[in-house]
């Protein structure tokens, strides 16, 4: 090869690769806008509205019952969607003297926060998570292996091992939905099987006080995304940028 | 020349019936393991990886550290790792297919282990750790066998092994940085997030490994008049003081940077380890035990210079143990605790999950005295 060879075969590698990186540019263009069209489910939970029961657990008994999540005795093998935990160990990093004792008794809904950039999917070695094109993060409980690499992944310890055969641990399994295995992960799904039918999740639905809301980002005149816009909120773990999309309002 | 493991004398047959029972106990245990779930294990929602986690890191390690011989062997003619090498190779093929095990018998779904292979995921380090172990131990495989194969023959060993060699080399570093990775990727978990945890790993493997050889060194020589190049086993004890050392700065400088800066997320699982909580201090035991021993191995070696067999052997053996606590046990299940909601569970390892730990280094031991077994015989037949 000579001198001008050369040249012109790294000319035509160099403007290849500049008119692919410009294309890239402008289909991620494209990509940004067609997101403002996707739904973006989120979640507000009003901590006001949700104290007032004290001891209510309607929507934690509605998920579980229409999701057949069992019901174990033992703390280690516990499985949960949506479950609440103290202040303090919810908000442990945010949290300061003062609000520690004024919110001493204030029991936190949790559940998955179905991250814009969701740590568990990335780490996944099977692709048996996933996030939707709603921005719901998925599992197929039938691609799972059961490393756990995703629960050790999430840090809202939002995701649950099926430690032994669930099914003994089922009150009454409800055929509409799929029952796990042992040996699988499982986790809130935000109700995506009754969302796709245009139902509400089952947990706001349940709700006697309507301390949930739940709804589309990127519609800005949806519910959620008006009191988002009004309430002061606030998410699990900010700092670590998977963006959750649970918001919890004062 | 794999017949010469099949006759050895009473005392080989019933060593070899001794790991096949413990091996035995293990099956039993895993597919009991199969048939009720992890369930079985002290595993919980909290501390979701034990100690087969643990143990596969620690493994990986071991496999890893067989370039402490090979390279000064094939890249500087260090003639006197000559036979170490061939030792070194077959430990690291063991070592491999231990470390495999221990991936296995931790999923909850074995049988959908091929899911790795049908939706591959680069984005995963686990997908990435399957890639390296498998070409590390093909590496080995081939490697260890075609060498061992020439010295049989007494014939130069065919020409396509160098460059597979040279591949092999930073082959062994990236095992390890693939399994550190695996962990120190991860946002969720402060106390892993370091980007010493590979170099830290490495380290250790270097000093652990080496020790290892150096035990069953002693062992061959004991047990079956094996003879090991004197020089050569000098060579590894200067190799594993370094690392040991390196391993302690290591240490060290992780312990300064996470009590300095104080934050609070992070200091709080090295207070666990060290001091506990109240009513959980089941750690403490094991990381002092941890620190404190490779400290003293360090200094027991420096002192090897007497060259007394005993001392050595016991330094060897302090080493190995107290890096399966740090590597395994404390930074696997020190990394759990305390949780995201700061809460301080407890993990003890049952029965079922011992025996198959135990099975499973039994059935390395099985795989390691075969070829090791191989090797004696050839040698001592010349």
């Amino acid at each position: 090869m000579n001198r001008r060879d050369f040249l012109k075969i790294t000319g035509i590698l160099a403007i290849g690769a500049v008119s692919h990186q410009t294309a890239m540019i402008l289909s991620s263009s494209e990509v940004k806008a067609d997101q403002n069209k996707k739904k973006r489910w989120a979640m507000a939970i009003s901590f006001s509205a949700c104290v007032k029961r004290e001891g209510c657990r309607d929507c934690i008994d509605a998920c579980h019952i229409i999701h057949n999540v069992p019901e174990f005795t033992d703390n280690k093998d516990k499985i949960r969607w949506i479950w609440s935990s103290p202040y303090e160990s919810v908000f442990g990093e945010q949290a300061n003297t003062f609000t520690k004792v004024m919110l001493k008794n204030l029991s936190v809904l949790c559940m998955c926060n179905h991250c814009e950039n969701p740590p568990c999917v990335k780490v996944c070695p099977t692709k048996a998570t996933w996030k939707n094109k709603d921005g719901i993060i998925m599992i197929d409980y039938h691609r799972c292996i059961g490393c756990r690499y995703c629960m050790a992944a999430c840090p809202y310890g939002a995701r649950s091992f099926n430690w032994k055969d669930p099914k003994p641990f089922i009150k009454e399994i409800n055929r509409d939905f799929p029952a796990r295995t042992k040996g699988v992960v499982e986790k809130c799904n935000f109700c995506e099987e009754r969302i796709s039918q245009g139902l509400l999740p089952a947990c706001v639905e349940a709700c006697p006080e309507k301390a949930l809301t739940f709804g589309d980002l990127n519609d800005p005149g949806s519910d959620i995304s008006r009191l988002l816009k009004t309430r002061f909120s606030i998410q699990r773990k900010p700092h670590l940028g998977t963006d959750p999309k649970v918001f919890y309002l004062f | 020349m794999i017949e010469r493991a099949f006759r050895g004398t009473i005392g080989y047959w019933l060593w070899l019936c001794f790991l096949s029972a413990l091996a035995l106990a293990g099956f039993i245990s895993y597919l009991r393991q199969l048939d009720m779930g992890l369930g079985i294990t002290g595993m919980g929602r909290d501390v979701s990886w034990g100690i087969y986690i643990a143990n596969f890191t620690f493994f990986v390690g071991i496999a890893a550290s067989s370039v402490v011989v090979i390279l000064p062997y094939y890249l500087h003619d260090y003639k006197k790792f000559g036979n170490l090498t061939i030792l070194g190779e077959f430990l690291a093929v063991t070592s491999v297919i231990v470390a495999i095990l221990f991936i296995l018998v931790d999923l909850g779904m074995p049988s959908r282990v091929l899911n790795v292979l049908i939706y591959p995921s680069p984005s995963s380090l686990l997908f990435w750790d399957m890639v390296v172990l498998t070409g590390y131990l093909i590496l080995n495989i081939i490697i260890g066998w075609w060498s061992f194969d020439a010295r049989v023959k007494e014939i130069e060993p065919p020409v396509w092994i160098k460059p597979l060699v040279y591949i092999s080399i930073p082959w062994a570093i990236s095992i390890h940085t693939v399994t550190a990775f695996i962990y120190s990727g991860l946002s969720a978990k402060p106390f892993w997030q370091t980007a010493l945890l590979a170099p830290r790993f490495l380290a250790s493997a270097f000093a652990s490994g080496p020790s290892v050889l150096i035990i069953l060194c002693f062992i061959l020589r004991r047990w079956l008049g094996f003879n090991m190049e004197k020089d050569g086993i000098k060579k590894i004890i200067v190799i594993v003081t370094y690392a040991l050392a390196i391993h302690i700065f290591f240490m060290l400088a992780e312990i300064y940077t996470l009590l300095y800066s104080d934050l609070p997320s992070h200091r709080s699982h090295l207070e666990f380890l060290f001091s506990g909580v109240p009513g959980n201090r089941f750690l403490i035991p094991w990381t002092w035990g941890s620190t404190v021993g490779s400290i003293i191995a360090f200094i027991l070696f420096l002192m090897s210079c007497q060259k007394r067999d005993n001392l050595i052997i016991f330094a060897s053996l302090i080493t190995v143990f107290s890096i399966w606590l740090e590597k395994g046990f404390c930074l696997v299940i020190g990394g759990f605790i305390p949780t995201p909601f700061e809460e301080y569970p407890k993990y003890v390892p049952t029965i079922f999950e011992v025996l198959i730990t135990l099975g499973i280094y039994a059935t390395g031991g099985i795989i390691l005295t075969i070829l090791y077994k191989t090797v004696v015989s050839f040698r001592q037949s010349k």
